[in-house]
């Protein structure tokens, strides 16, 4: 255990869990399915005329996703209220510039993320979500490890 | 949106990322020491979101005919294609280059975790250039 979980385990599954009572709830009030990604999207249908911004789902579900974004920083902040530590990550800009344009690329053209895909996807038991989450997963792992070798 | 809906929409925004902060996915190091095999608690928040939401989306539309303030139950749209199986390869890049996901990058925010905003311009950026230059004409 001690070699698996060095930080403890206790707030990885407490905070699972939360999230996963999040998604639940949306579901069960709404019905709406709670991907994080899409948002990216659906922002750009208030600034560009494009056609594939001004798709009926993204006009439609533009509000929402709005709020729901502005949901998860004021949680994060009740977190923070609430005795959490700030934090403020010491990962270069540049990475954090360059990875944030290439998964948010990534995961719009897969239409889903580590929410829409990770969480609601495979609680759904979608077989492309699925086959989604081990082969970002597999990715992801082999980038850490070739910057963790630069770096 | 109705208010109401919006209401609970924001409610479950706030324990969403009342979750990514608690369990510290809003620290890219922590989700890069998992991706790095050192510290394997990312497995935990993932498996524990997806067994509450698992019991939700099959267990629910079995109890209610239909949401409180909706009009019926989604799903989640995954569609087995090349175009979703290599943006998830591409997103996984991304993902391992900075440490950084959608919601953590949002959430974050709220931990005072500002040089996120670097990884949302990034996000914002990517997620323009598929829209304009890469959408498909026939799926979703």
């Amino acid at each position: 255990m001690e070699s698996l979980f060095p930080n403890g385990w206790g707030h990885y599954l407490a905070g699972g869990l939360v999230m996963g009572v999040g998604m639940s709830l949306l579901f069960a009030a709404t019905g709406l399915i709670g991907g994080m990604s899409t948002v990216f999207t659906t922002v750009w249908s208030f600034f560009s005329q494009a056609p594939y911004f001004r798709d009926a789902r993204f006009l439609s579900s533009r509000t929402w996703r709005l709020v729901y974004a502005a949901g998860l920083i004021v949680g994060a902040f009740a977190w923070l209220a609430l005795g959490g530590e700030p934090f403020v990550t010491g990962i270069p800009a540049w990475r954090l510039v360059v990875g944030g344009f290439i998964a948010g690329f990534g995961a719009r053209l897969a239409n889903g993320c580590t929410a829409g895909h990770g969480i609601c996807g495979m609680a759904s038991l979608q077989p492309a979500s699925i086959l989604s989450v081990v082969i970002f997963l597999a990715t992801a792992m082999i980038t850490a490890r070739v910057v963790a070798a630069f770096a | 949106m109705k208010p109401r809906a919006a209401l609970f929409v924001a409610i479950s925004g706030a324990l969403f990322g009342f979750g990514l902060a608690l369990s510290t996915m809003v620290k890219p190091e922590v989700v890069i020491a998992f991706l790095l095999w050192r510290d394997m608690g990312l497995l935990l928040v993932l498996g524990g979101a997806v067994v509450v939401t698992f019991a939700a989306y099959h267990g629910l539309p079995r109890l209610m005919r239909k949401p409180w303030v909706g009009d019926a139950f989604g799903k989640h749209p995954s569609e087995m294609s090349a175009r979703t199986l290599g943006g998830a390869a591409i997103f996984g890049i991304g993902w391992g280059l900075s440490g950084v996901c959608p919601g953590p990058a949002i959430a974050g925010l709220g931990v005072g975790n500002w040089p996120l905003l670097f990884a949302l311009a990034g996000l914002f950026a990517g997620a323009y250039v598929q829209g304009r230059f890469f959408a498909s004409r026939d799926t979703p």
